[in-house]
């Protein structure tokens, strides 16, 4: 049995210590927000934030975490969808399919966390999830536009 | 249009709530899109028709039959039913019809099936004509109530007035008694001109899901008491299985049954996924050798290559002699292109969910045509139609993969072996990249003639390689011939038209298939065709001494809508003043999937052969745009498939299987090299054309000319990842 804080509240679960912590918050925590990609660390539609850094969930495992790192997913973002990078994503009606648009919104939190004027460079340094619709040019049109309130 | 009887709203309820009420499901509705409660609301509300429900609290239900992946179809029809219906747009909500629902009314919703930009282009009218209909009712049933002729009454935002006797209603007081009225049998329809809902850059009506992670993929669905299923087909197309050790991994954690699922794929069965997959990477299995194992990138290239001047082909387009006109050329240009397999990759990996018992098989699954999802899941389950359904799902993406129906398939044959257990399959992305529908692989041989003064007089284009409908659709087939191939290339036609005008013309297809299956891939085989044309264009133009665009604006001079894109695109790119220092452009223009659409592009290209790619204009005429700001989001989206396809996109073939199985080896364009897209849309009205595909075709022509002014380096073989770009 293993303990997890995700969106704040604490959850024992009961997965090989192997497990990834993607497989752990969907299938353990139930929270299907975050997306299965590739489990391998290259799309980023599994990105969660775990003590404000955004990580790809689906390559760290549920041992490498202790119950005190605060896991947050996209779930426990707002309450109401009120974060700037979800309205900014609303305003200017980002998603297409919307799969990966959970991780997409997770690393330009993360990213605007850290720098909360990001330039083109950074954008295009920290956003590195896959898009298959293509809505990279609303990503980061959105960031902007969220970077200014 | 068919108005709804009483009986079959019954079986349309009916059916619906057996399934909900057998399960109690997680979430919400089966196969509902857009608000949760809609199903429940309709089930005390009648419909008007089969398009519209509208209750009491003035809440409008619009059935969508398409599939919504991303691309807009279900706020793009419910603008044109809501159009004609007259209500207020606040007021729309969204639902999906099931497959068989529509079977049992005798295909009241018509076509399920999303593919080939098809959803607007080909149900507008029907659509549109639902909502007419459904309006027409709606005032005969207030004029009916006040006893009044209904010439006298109007509505504006599902309000209702009588304007003689100041008398008003809503929409959704006379919605039920509407519903006892006969169909009207002529339903006009508004001049687009007028429209005020559709023709609008309307945000999307669904949205707000996709930014909290409330939004229901396959990937997501629970259900009480569902286990879940990892699957492995034989890596060769084509092998069988010979055995497997299923006592290898029977005592691992939480699987639960290991079950052969035809005679080339296992399945495991655990509580969890991760549990599934993980036993499924342990357990020993042992293929039967195939003669496909010896297939490679290499012996296909070579076959291929043979059907470049192989004698027999099917000829898709001729005029005049082209033989001769070759002979007699002042010049002959000649050229060998080539375009690879490429995976669909969508992000969400194949899934669906099955529940069988004996009586009845229900699938939950994302798919691009539920209508042959729904007729897998009847053969596969071996129970009659009317005991089955299909429940469809938010797609995580589909470009013409969720339109085929292996997944659908396996999960009610893993579902058949457990019955009354919801069984939820899931692919890996290992699974998804190497056993996909794949793009198909063509060469492509040109031979152009010049006279003296650098006119073209004729063009010879021989294509080699794999016909799409051979293997998905072989009834299609034209005596052998694959009129498919041959997409933007036709004589003529409203879907694709070759618009060059060329005295002597022949386009043929030595078909060449291969064991890796191919599927349509967004943007199909007009991808592969616009490069070849598009790129050759540009050889031509170079040499007959001409600029390629006033090359090709001569060519066109009978082709108004052609012409009048690739003007656009010219002078938005400033193609006639000098680009920056060390910026370079190209042009290129298609017509395909009933849409006129060019691009022009910049690029750079440093000592390093280092490509950046600046700036795109690309322009559509698809006749009529039903949301403009949704129609810019898939030129963007396009040219991010297309440019990623032109840059990186490559399955390659060794011993008989792909060898690219995640994103590490087949790579996709992301942000940091997606370029400015500036989309002009340029409506000009009387027909109707697709917009989620034709701009893919010219992303990659107008880039691959662009090179070639910055590099002297004509690429003829794509990805671009595996040439140097160093100039030469």
């Amino acid at each position: 049995m293993a303990r997890l804080t995700i969106n704040g509240k604490t959850i024992d679960v009961d997965a090989d210590g192997g497990t990834p912590l993607l497989w752990v918050i969907r299938e353990q925590a139930g929270l299907t927000g975050t997306k299965y990609g590739c489990g391998v660390a290259q799309c980023g539609a599994c990105t969660v934030h775990i003590d404000g850094a955004a990580m790809r969930s689906c390559s760290v495992t549920l041992d490498s975490i202790t119950p005190e790192q605060k896991i947050v997913t996209i779930e426990g973002l707002s309450n109401d969808s009120s974060h700037p990078v979800q309205k900014a994503w609303l305003a200017l009606d980002v998603p297409q399919c919307g799969y990966c648009q959970s991780g997409m919104i997770m690393a330009a939190a993360a990213l605007l966390q850290q720098k909360p004027k990001p330039t083109d460079e950074d954008i295009s340094t920290e956003i590195t999830n896959i898009c298959r619709c293509g809505t990279y040019n609303r990503v980061r049109a959105a960031i902007k536009q969220a970077s200014i309130g | 249009m068919t108005i709804a009887l009483d009986m079959s709203r019954r079986s349309f309820l009916g059916r619906s709530a057996a399934v909900a009420g057998g399960l109690t499901l997680g979430f919400h509705i089966p196969g509902l899109a857009g608000d949760k409660g809609a199903a429940l609301a309709a089930e005390t509300t009648p419909e008007v028709n089969a398009w519209v429900v509208i209750r009491p609290d003035e809440t409008v239900v619009i059935r969508v039959a398409r599939s919504e992946m991303g691309q807009g179809t279900l706020t793009g029809l419910a603008q044109l039913v809501a159009e004609e219906l007259g209500c207020d747009w606040k007021n729309v909500t969204t639902e999906y019809p099931t497959p068989g629902q529509n079977v049992a009314r005798k295909r009241v919703w018509q076509n399920f099936s999303t593919g080939g930009s098809r959803g607007i282009r080909e149900s507008n009218d029907y659509v549109r004509r639902g909502g007419a209909a459904a309006r027409m009712m709606l005032l005969q049933a207030a004029a009916n109530e006040w006893k009044v002729p209904v010439g006298e009454l109007s509505a504006k935002l599902g309000v209702i007035t009588h304007a003689a006797s100041g008398r008003s209603t809503t929409y959704g007081k006379v919605a039920a008694a509407a519903a006892q009225l006969p169909a009207p049998a002529d339903v006009p329809l508004k001049d687009p001109k007028d429209w005020t809902i559709a023709g609008k850059p309307l945000p999307r009506l669904d949205t707000a899901d996709k930014l909290n992670g409330k939004q229901v993929y396959g990937l997501d669905l629970k259900m009480p008491g569902m286990l879940n299923a990892a699957i492995k087909d034989a890596p060769v197309f084509g092998a069988t299985i010979k055995s497997f050790d299923a006592t290898k991994i029977e005592g691992m954690k939480g699987v639960r049954k290991v079950v052969p699922v035809g005679n080339s794929a296992v399945a495991v069965v655990a509580d969890t996924w991760w549990q599934a997959k993980t036993a499924l990477d342990a357990l020993p299995i042992v293929y039967d050798t195939t003669p496909n194992d010896k297939v490679s990138s290499e012996t296909i290239a070579a076959m291929l290559k043979e059907g470049l001047t192989a004698k027999e082909a099917y000829e898709g387009n001729k005029a005049g002699d082209v033989t001769a006109a070759l002979g007699s050329a002042a010049k002959k240009v000649e050229a060998v292109y080539s375009f690879p397999f490429q995976n669909h990759a969508t992000m969400e990996p194949m899934n669906a969910t099955a529940l069988y018992t004996a009586e009845r098989c229900d699938v939950w699954c994302p798919t691009q045509n539920g209508e042959a999802a729904f007729a897998a899941l009847v053969e596969a389950s071996g129970l009659p139609a009317d005991k089955c359904d299909v429940h469809k799902i938010n797609l995580g993406g589909g470009f013409g993969r969720r339109g085929m129906t292996d997944y659908v398939r396996q999960v009610v044959a893993i579902a058949k072996t457990m019955p009354g257990t919801p069984i939820k399959l899931i692919w890996s992305r290992e699974e998804d990249m190497t056993h996909g529908r794949y793009h198909p692989i063509t060469h492509a041989k040109l031979t152009g003639a010049l006279d003296a003064e650098g006119n073209l007089t004729g063009l010879h284009m021989r294509i080699s390689g794999q016909s799409i409908l051979s293997s998905v659709n072989p009834q299609a087939l034209q005596g052998g011939k694959d009129p498919a191939t041959f997409q933007g290339l036709n004589p003529g036609g409203a879907e694709g038209a070759f618009s060059y005008a060329i005295p002597n013309l022949l386009i043929d297809h030595a078909m060449r298939n291969t064991h890796v299956p191919p599927g349509f891939w967004r943007g199909v085989n007009l991808n592969q065709n616009a490069i070849y044309v598009e790129c050759f264009m540009d050889e031509l133009a170079l040499a007959a001494g001409k600029d390629p665009l006033a090359f090709r604006q001569k060519l066109l001079a009978k082709s108004p809508k052609n012409l009048a894109v690739l003007n656009a695109v010219a002078e938005k790119i400033g193609w006639n003043s000098p680009a920056p220092e060390g910026v370079h452009r190209g042009i290129a223009q298609i017509m395909g999937f009933g849409s006129y659409v060019a691009a022009a592009a910049e690029v750079s290209v440093d000592a390093k052969g280092t490509l950046k790619i600046l700036r795109i204009v690309a322009a559509t005429d698809p006749g009529h745009a039903v949301n403009p700001q949704q129609i810019a989001a898939q030129v963007e989206g396009s040219f991010a498939y297309g440019l990623s396809a032109c840059l990186y996109g490559e399955c390659t073939v060794k011993d008989g299987r792909i060898e690219q199985e995640n994103f590490d080896t087949y790579q996709i364009m992301k942000a940091d090299e997606m370029p400015k897209v500036e989309a002009l849309l340029m409506p000009s009205g009387g027909f109707w054309g697709g917009v989620g595909e034709p701009t893919i075709a010219v992303a990659a022509p107008a880039v691959l000319n662009a090179i070639f002014k910055a590099t002297g380096k004509r690429v003829r073989n794509l990805p671009l990842k595996n040439e140097d770009l160093r100039r030469a």
